[in-house]
Parts: C-alpha cells; structure tokens; sequence
C-alpha cells in the first residue's frame, strides 16, 4: 500500500505548485477547483429556477383565469411591510457584496461582519414575514379547512393566497439555509480558512444570497402589486 | 375455443374505419423498418462473427449522405402519418352540425346517462343506429374517461368541466363502455355497454320513458331557484332575457366576446363573476352547492329550448335562430 | 499466456469495514452502494409486478381486493420509476465509469457525491415506509383530485419520499456536467470522449432542469392534501389539468434520463464487440444532446385527451414525431457500427442484440400513440404499458444489463460464466416479449390499464403475459446468482478482459482508489481499434 501512495505522489509532484490547504485531492489546481465550483453553483441556481418555476407557472396560468381574485388577494396583502422586506433584502445583497469584497482582498474582519449584517438583515426579513403571516391567521385567511373570505371569488381568492404561502414559504425555506449557510462560512471565516487565493466558498455563497434576493424581487410585484391603483381610488 | 378470441375490436362507428385504416398504415410503416434493421443486425452479427476477439473491424467513420437518408426520409415519413393522423383525429373531435345529445355525469363508480327527453340510465346507453349522437358529460369527484372502444372514441371527465364524445353508430348490438382514468378502488368496474338499436326499436324503447323531459326539469329549477326573477324574457330584468340565446355570440363587459355554448352557461350559473355581459350589473349570485351538475344539463336544455322573441333588444348581439332541436 | 492475478491495492481493499464504505468519497463505491439500494427496488418493484401479473391470470378479481390491486400497480410503478429506471445507469454506472473514461481521479464533488446517495436512501426510507405502513393507491402518476382528495391511502408519505428522491437526481446530475466539463484529461477534447460520456451529459441537462419541476408539483399536491391548500381544487376553480401539465413537464423528460444512459452503454459495447467505431460518432453524439432537448417539448402528448385545445394537440403530436427521429438515427448508427466489424459473442453484446430488438418495438410503437387519430383509442389502454415496458424494460433495462455486463469485470476484477450470462439475455429476451407483445393486442382491443377485472374473452392474451412474466423473472434472477458466484470464483480478468478501447480500460481492474497511478493523456480518437493491436488479456 504506501508504494502506491508513493507512487501518486511522485506523479503528482511534477506540477510546481503548493499543496494549497483547501486543494481537494481530486483536482488539479485550485483554478480548477474554482471552476468547478463555480459552474456548479450557477448549475444549481439554474435548477433552482426550474423549481420556482413550476409554482410561477400554475400562479400565471390562474392570474389569467381569475384576474378579479388576484386583485382582491393581492390587496389583501401589506404593501409597506412588503415593500420594507424587499429593501432589506436589496440591501443584505449589497451587505454580501461587501462582505465577497472583504474576503477578496483578505479581511477577515470584514468579511466575518458583513456577513454577519447580513444574516441580521435576513432575521429582519423572516421577523416580518412571520408577523405578515400571523396576520393572515388572525384574519382566517389560512387556505383550508377554517378558511374564511367575503366576496363572489372566494375561492379563487383562496388559490392566490395558497400560491402566495407557497411561493413565499418556499423563499422563506431558501432563506433559512441561506442563514444556515452564511453562518458556517462566518465561522470558517473567523477561523482564518480564506485568503485572496481562496475565498471561492464565501463567493459561493454570494451567488446563492443574491438568487434568493432576485427570487423575492419577482415575488414582490407579483404578489403584492396586482393593479394596485385600484385602492387607491 | 381459438374462434371466440377476439384479436381486433369490432367496428362500430363511422369514424372506426379511418382510424384502423391509420392503425395499418402505421403498422406497415414500422414494421417494415423494424424487420429490415433486425435483418440487418442478424446478418452482420453472423456473417461478420468472430469469435478470438482479436481481429480489428473495418476503418469505416460514417457517411453523410446515409445519415441524411436516414434522417430526412424516416422524418418525411413521420410527417405524412403526422398529418394523416391530424385529419383522423379532427374527424373524432369534430361533430357533425346535427348531433342527438346525451349528457352525462361519471362519479365514483358510475356513469349516469340523461336522454334530452327524460330518460335516464345507468351504465347502459341505448343510442340509435346510423344517427350522429354527442354525449356531453362531466365528473362529479375525480377524473374518470369515458372510452367506446368499438367507436374508437375517448375523453377524459374532468370535475369542474364539460367535455364530449361524438360517434355514429354503424351496427346493432352491445358494445364496451369502460372508464379509462384510473379512479381508485371500482375503477374496473366503472363499466357498462352501449346498445345500439334500430332506429324503429330505439324510438319504442324510448316510448317507454318515464322521466320528465331534461328541459322541462330545467324549467321547474328556472322557476324554484328564482332565475325568472331577473332573466325576463323582454330583457326589462336585471340579467339578460335568455331567449334565443343559446349558440349566439355574447359581448362582455369589458370588450371580449364569448359564445353561449354549454360550457358558458354552466359557468354562468357557477361562477357568474367571471363573465359579466355588457351593460349589466355584478349582481347574480352563485348557484354553487344549490344545483347539482345533472340539474345544471336540465337547465341547459331549457335554456336551449327557449326560442328567440320576435322583438330585436338594444345592446345584445344579433341572435341566430338555434338549431332545430330533436 | 500470462494469467492475470488480482492487483494488491484496489479501490476494494485499500480501507475495510463498514464506515469506510458509509463515509466514502469515492465514485467507485458510491457507485456499489447505489447498486444496492437500486437491486432491492428492482425486488420490490418485480414482486409487486408478480402480484399484479398474478391477478390478471383470471378475468375476476379473485386473487387481491381491488385496493390492493390498485396499491400492488401503484408500488410498481413508484418503485421502478424512481428507484431504478432513473439512477440505475448514471448513478450505478456512470458514476463507477464516468471518471476513469475521461482521465480524471473523481467526480467534480465527490462530497456532494455522497450526500445523494444518502439522499436517495432517505427518500427509498421514506417511500418504502409507505409501502408498508399501508401503501399507496394513486398510481405512480399522482392524478388530482384523486391523490390530492380522494385516496385513504399514504399519499403524503409517498410524495414527500419521491420529491426528496429527486434531490439525489438533481445533485448527480449537478456533480456529472461540472466534472465533464471541467475534468477531462488532457488532450480529451468533447469529440474524442467516448459516447457514454454525452450521453449523460446530455440526461444531466434533463434531470438538472426537469426534476425540480416535479418536485414542486408534488410539492403542490402535498400542500393540498396536507394543509387543505387549494391549487388544483375544482370546486374552488382550480383546474386538475394544470396538475398534469407541470408533472409530464418533468415525467416526459424523465424517460429520456431513463433511456440516453443505457443508448450511450449501447455504443460502447458495440464498439468494443464490432472492433469499430460507432458509425456517425458525431451524429449519435448529437442525437443525445437533440433528445435532450426535444425532449422538453412534447411533455402535453400525455393529455391529448384531458380537454387541451385540438391546435396544441397538434403542435405536441408534430413534436413528439420530431423527438422520435434522433433515436431512430441512433438505432441505424448502431446496425451500422455491426457491418464489416468482426462481431465477438460475448453476453454483453447479447445484451445489445436484445436491446436493439426490443428498443426498435418500443420507440416504433411511439409513433403510434403519436398518432392524435389513433391515440383517442389508445390512450390509457394496454398499447400505451406495452409500449413502455418494451423501452423501459426492454430498452433501458437490457441496456443496464449490457452495462452491468461489461464494467462487471473492471468493477470486481472477475469475469463470470459466459454461457449463463447469454442464457440471461435469450431468456430475458424470450420472456419479455411473451409478456408485452399480447398487450398490444389487448390494447387495441381496449382493455383499459389499471384494470385488474376484465371481459372473460380477453383471458387468453393475458395469461400469455402473465406466463411470461414467469420467464422473465427467471432470466432476472439468474445474473444474482452467477454476478455473485463470480466475485468468489470468478477468473481474474485483468485490466482489459474485452480488449476495449478506452481510458478506463488502460488501468488495472479493479481501479486504484485514485483511478490512475499518473496522469493520463489523450491523443487519439475514441474507438481507434483500426490502429491496434487487439491483445485481449
């Protein structure tokens, strides 16, 4: 057995680099390695598309159908807390940014606390989202069994809300890992494991904050602004 | 004992033909393409068997022009079935302009079967012989398929919508109904036939009737579930005068038209804010949970009966006289 | 003649016990572990068959109740969709081969490797739990408002067990595009890899862009039924259809991930047993990335019946005809490859031959139900399981088989009884179309599926089928035994034991943990037997 492990590490000697600690054994160069990563990743956000995707295309195909309904739902809806969700969201992206910025000219410091403000401004958008949907409950408009509306298309209304919990649980859901996720990479960012020369999993993370953000970007006219200059009137 | 096994389903219909006649198109196409490459694939595997595994085979890379011929006419091919079987297929969904109607509602595990006159039946459905019949038929839990083998002709049922079959029958005799969506435990037995009669016979066994005509139960539910209230004939009401409406072109709030065809006036009664004609208020009420979908077919069938009256009224679209009914 | 005698470290023997197995990052042994949990969903899903062929020798329900009937076709279906037809060639397979064919030591993520398998033993947990606590009864297709309503059966369980099944799918699909992309030897440009290797490049794109959109769906139905949510509710105006639309989205699709794999074994075997390179490489090569794509467009040829407007319907018929032709030019490519080769009988190439008569019935009889005229008669009857089975069984199945066959020697180091593994395929073969072919007939005569109660005349055709069945299970369960047999017994086989063409082949069987002791480097094209020297040891 150690001849051929001997053996490997001959062969793998011949290229002049150093055995950079978070070169995986199977790659080359960590060039590789982060092209492979990377690749991954947007291969991944592509799926993940595909996922919301099925969930959009039942909410078009009814927003066609039931057009009334989608405006009754949709100004059900707070526009101010969406609309204060969708700025935080914008500006944990730009806290993450920040944050890719920092490990990218090695600061550890900056990059283990703009992650953190990040995952605050995430907790933020959960805390609102959790009393937006405690609203819902208190008003009975949880699809199901003690479901309750006024109006001629309160069953349609109640396809749109069912969608709206859907979408938005799923978002939420995304946005929990994301959490998850940005506090491993803190971690291991307060443990000094990035450099200029690798910090591809705190960029990782970047590309996954920033989908969830665009998911919710889509998500917020879509739900929340259905023809609102009818209430206006 | 080998006699009594059937190995082709009878032809029953007029559209049967056409369809098998596709079926041996088709079979002739891929059979021969299916022998000539198993053929092929024999033959080289044993005139060019070698068994030491050490001899090389020939250096042959490909030929454009072969996989262009095997592209572009196995293609040319398919496209020749494709529109054969397009002409077929909208002479099944297609009916003629005159068609007997039969309504319909499939539900677990049960096909009803409501004649315009009256009579009802359950899971047999007498038709008469060389006349074109349409069945318009519905769910009334999940999804069920209403499948006429001997006709060739299928269609799902789907809760919440109408959907039809068309056939004219070419023979007598009892042929297979069978439900062809999978809806739990009786699906197999979800079953029953078609009797086709002479027309003579058909006409005596509907003579026997004892069922109130479908319009005429349509009628009483128009008086009981108050329609006439707002639905008055010289269109003075608060809804539209329904006379003379059925089969015309309806305009709608908001500038789309639609065509008064069952499907609209079944949606009408269910969820009348989701049409609204023009010039008219929001203020029908859903009849959702008051009429089941048999009643909704009766009133249909009233509402098709109903003729135009004689005074043309403002803001209605022309009426075209209904077709005559049978 | 040198004997060749098993080489002292292999990927097998390097690490012992259990946790070296359970925490591997290896591909080779996730590779074996997939081939586990995907054999004894391939038990399951052929005993279920057994109770379902096994009712049907009557024309009444005397063996089951109708529920269990209906829960023993359910489980099949589930059972052999989920659980072997999509992961047994990429994931048993591909996963083994993948890297030794383009020179690299693993895949891209060889963590992420192993996180889907525990993903899809999590989900196998989750769905076999169903199956016994119970059981489900909704058909492996789901249809609303049945499943979502309707069923006392473990409908949650099931979905919730199928949707993170899915996972796994998506994460090796993830894993095989980035390692294809970024890892291939050097020299091994994308035409000179061999065709195995589009192939599951080309079913990567489907499971990475499909399988999300059946987990959302059955997502949807979970929501449902679970919280009384309403999406596909009609009496709230929801519309069952829609369900339909977002699952064959995937489900059609999924075929191709079931098929493209095996196609691309096809090559390789018969290249190796013609001695010659596939003919048209770049053509077959293309017709996986066309199927890939058409793929996606035809999904709405499933609902040609359930009310979609007659112009659409068109759209999706003159489509699935277009999907058809790359596989046909794939079939003739093949045939082609055989001519002027020195054609070497050995099982795997068996397998082919069965595969190439089987796939041609199953992908013809396609253009059948493509037909709109003449699938108003035959959708949701015996024609359209004859139908699959003949590509699923008798094309993606075979095509594992002729895989299985092939890499066994480069997998364990030994060969098995050649005799007994073409007794395998003409068994399989025979047995096969004994069960399928009388279900066309019984299709057009209109025996509806799911039925397990039918019109005493039809009886005959269907203890053809179910005799059948008795041969086929046979011909399945021989492979067990002399595969097994052979890891004991077997004769070393050396590195290459078929005297095949190959990166994978240059190394010694079975591989080092690492795959290559060096770094190899490409320089000719795939398939050059023309330039050697065939030794086969």
């Amino acid at each position: 057995m150690p001849e051929a492990v001997a053996a490997h590490a001959e062969a793998h000697g011949h290229h002049a680099h150093a055995h950079h600690p978070a070169l995986q054994h199977h790659f080359e160069t960590l060039e590789q390695q982060k092209e492979a990563s990377v690749l991954g990743m947007w291969i991944f956000i592509i799926q993940e598309v595909m996922f919301f995707g099925g969930l959009l295309m039942a909410y078009f195909l009814y927003r066609v159908w039931y057009h009334e309904a989608w405006v009754e739902g949709s100004n059900e809806l707070d526009i101010v807390l969406g609309g204060i969700n969708t700025v935080v969201l914008i500006g944990s992206s730009l806290t993450m940014a920040l944050a890719v910025r920092s490990a990218q000219v090695g600061s550890k410091k900056g990059t283990v606390n703009w992650l953190i403000v990040t995952m605050v401004l995430g907790l933020v958008f959960l805390v609102i989202k959790f009393f937006e949907y405690k609203h819902k409950y208190d008003l009975n408009h949880i699809p199901g069994a003690n479901f309750v509306f006024e109006g001629p298309h309160a069953g349609q209304v109640q396809i749109f809300i069912s969608l709206y919990f859907g979408l938005t649980g799923l978002h939420a859901l995304h946005m929990v890992i994301g959490f998850v996720l940005l506090s491993v990479i803190a971690w291991m960012a307060h443990k000094d494991r990035f450099s200029p020369e690798w910090y591809t999993p705190v960029e990782m993370s970047g590309l996954y904050w920033h989908f969830v953000d665009i998911v919710w970007i889509f998500l917020f006219p879509l739900l929340y602004l259905v023809d609102r200059t009818h209430r206006l009137g | 004992m080998l006699s009594g096994i059937p190995l082709f389903p009878v032809q029953a219909s007029t559209v049967a033909p056409d369809v098998d006649r596709l079926y041996f198109l088709i079979i002739a196409v891929t059979s021969f393409f299916a022998i000539a490459t198993v053929i092929a694939v024999a033959i080289f595997a044993i005139k060019y068997r070698d068994d030491s595994g050490e001899r090389v085979g020939a250096q042959i890379h490909g030929s454009i022009p072969l996989e262009l011929a095997w592209s572009v006419i196995p293609f040319i091919i398919s496209m020749g079935i494709f529109v054969y079987a397009t002409v077929v297929f909208f002479e099944i969904v297609r009916p003629p302009a005159e068609t007997m109607e039969i309504y319909s509602t499939g539900k677990r595990w049960m096909w009803r079967f409501q004649h315009v006159d009256g009579k009802s039946e359950i899971n047999e459905l007498h038709v008469p012989k060389g006349r074109p019949v349409r069945v318009t038929f519905t769910s009334e839990d999940v999804l069920h398929s209403l499948y006429f083998p001997a006709f060739r002709v299928k269609a799902d049922a789907i809760p919440g919508r109408y959907s039809s079959v068309w056939f004219e029958a070419t023979q007598t005799g009892d042929f297979h109904l069978f439900c062809a969506e999978y809806c739990g435990t009786k699906h197999s037995g979800m079953i029953g036939k078609v009797v086709v009669m002479e027309p003579s016979a058909y006409q005596a066994w509907l003579s026997g009737s004892d069922g109130q005509p479908l319009a005429v139960r349509g009628q009483q539910l128009f008086q009981q579930l108050a329609c006439v209230t707002c639905h008055l004939d010289d269109n003075t009401g608060r809804g539209p005068s329904l006379a003379g409406l059925f089969g015309t072109t309806v305009e709608l709030e908001g500038g789309a038209n639609a065509i008064a065809d069952d499907s609209y006036i079944r949606e009408s009664i269910l969820t009348p804010q989701t049409k609204i004609v023009a010039g008219y208020q929001r203020l029908m009420p859903t009849f959702q949970g008051q009429v089941n979908e048999e009643g909704v077919m009766g009133l249909i069938e009233f509402i098709k009966s109903k003729a135009a009256t004689a005074r043309p009224q403002p803001g209605t679209a022309p009426a075209s006289a209904p077709p005559a009914r049978p | 003649m040198m004997t060749p005698t098993l080489p002292p470290v292999t990927y097998l023997n390097h690490k012992y016990g259990v946790m070296s197995w359970l925490l591997t990052k290896d591909h080779k042994r996730i590779g074996i572990l997939y081939m586990v949990v995907v054999t004894i969903a391939f038990v399951l899903g052929g005993v279920f068959a057994a109770g379902v062929r096994l009712e049907l020798t009557t024309p009444q329900g005397d063996i089951w109740s109708a529920d269990t009937y209906n829960k023993l076709f359910t489980m099949h279906g589930i059972a052999m969709v989920f659980f072997v037809l999509i992961p047994a060639v990429p994931a048993i397979l591909g996963n083994f081969v993948l890297p030794l064919m383009i020179g690299a030591k693993d895949v891209a993520f060889p963590k992420i490797n192993l996180i889907s398998w525990y993903v899809f033993v999590v989900g196998f947990i989750f769905t076999v739990g169903a199956m016994v606590f119970g059981g489900v009864d909704t058909g492996w297709t789901f249809y609303v408002p049945y499943s979502s309503s309707a069923s006392n059966t473990n409908v949650l369980m099931t979905g919730i067990g199928v949707f993170i099944t899915g996972f796994s799918s998506i994460l090796t699909g993830v894993n095989f595009m980035v390692t294809i992309h970024r890892m291939r030897a050097p020299g091994l440009t994308w035409f000179r890899l061999p065709l195995l290797v589009w192939a599951l490049y080309a079913t990567s794109f489907v499971q990475v862009l499909g399988t999300p959109v059946v987990a959302i769906t059955l997502f949807m139905v979970v929501l449902e039924r679970g919280l009384g949510f309403g999406i596909f509710n009609p009496a709230l105006g929801g519309d069952p259809v829609l369900f339909q639309h977002l699952f064959w989205f995937y489900s059609h699709p999924a075929v191709y991930i079931m098929i493209l794999p095996p196609m691309g074994i096809i090559s390789e075997v018969i290249a190796c047993f013609s001695r010659k390179s596939v003919f048209g490489y770049s053509f077959v090569a293309f017709s996986s990335v066309a199927i890939a794509l058409f793929g996606f467009m035809v999904w709405a040829h499933h609902l040609f019946v359930a009310g979609i407007s007659p112009y659409s319907a068109m759209v999706f018929s003159l489509l699935s005809y277009a999907v058809a032709i790359p596989s046909a030019v794939k079939t003739f490519n093949w045939a082609a490859t055989m001519h002027r080769g020195a054609i070497w009988w050995k099982t795997p190439m068996f397998f082919v031959f069965g595969f190439i008569g089987l796939f041609l019935v199953g992908g013809l009889t396609g253009l059948f139900l493509a037909a709109l005229g003449l699938d108003v008669h035959l959708h949701d009857t015996y024609f359209v399981v004859a139908h699959f089975h003949y590509i699923m069984v008798g094309g993606a199945i075979m095509g594992y088989f002729a895989g299985l066959h092939y890499y066994w020697p480069k997998m364990t180091g030994r060969m098995y009884s050649d005799i007994l593994g073409k007794l395998s395929a003409l068994l399989i073969f025979v047995g096969f179309n004994l069960t399928f072919f009388p279900q066309f007939i019984l299709g057009y005569l209109g025996m509806p599926r799911r039925y397990h109660v039918y019109p005493d005349e039809w009886q005959v055709f269907n203890v053809l089928s179910s005799a059948g069945a008795s041969v086929l299970a046979v011909g399945y369960v021989l492979p067990l035994f002399y595969l097994i047999y052979s890891l004991f017994k077997g004769e070393v086989a050396g590195a290459n034991p078929w005297g095949a063409t190959g990166l994978e082949w240059t190394t010694q069987s079975p591989p080092l943990p690492e795959n290559f002791p060096g770094q190899p480097i490409v320089e000719e094209e795939a398939y050059d037997y023309h330039k050697r020297e065939i030794k086969v040891a």
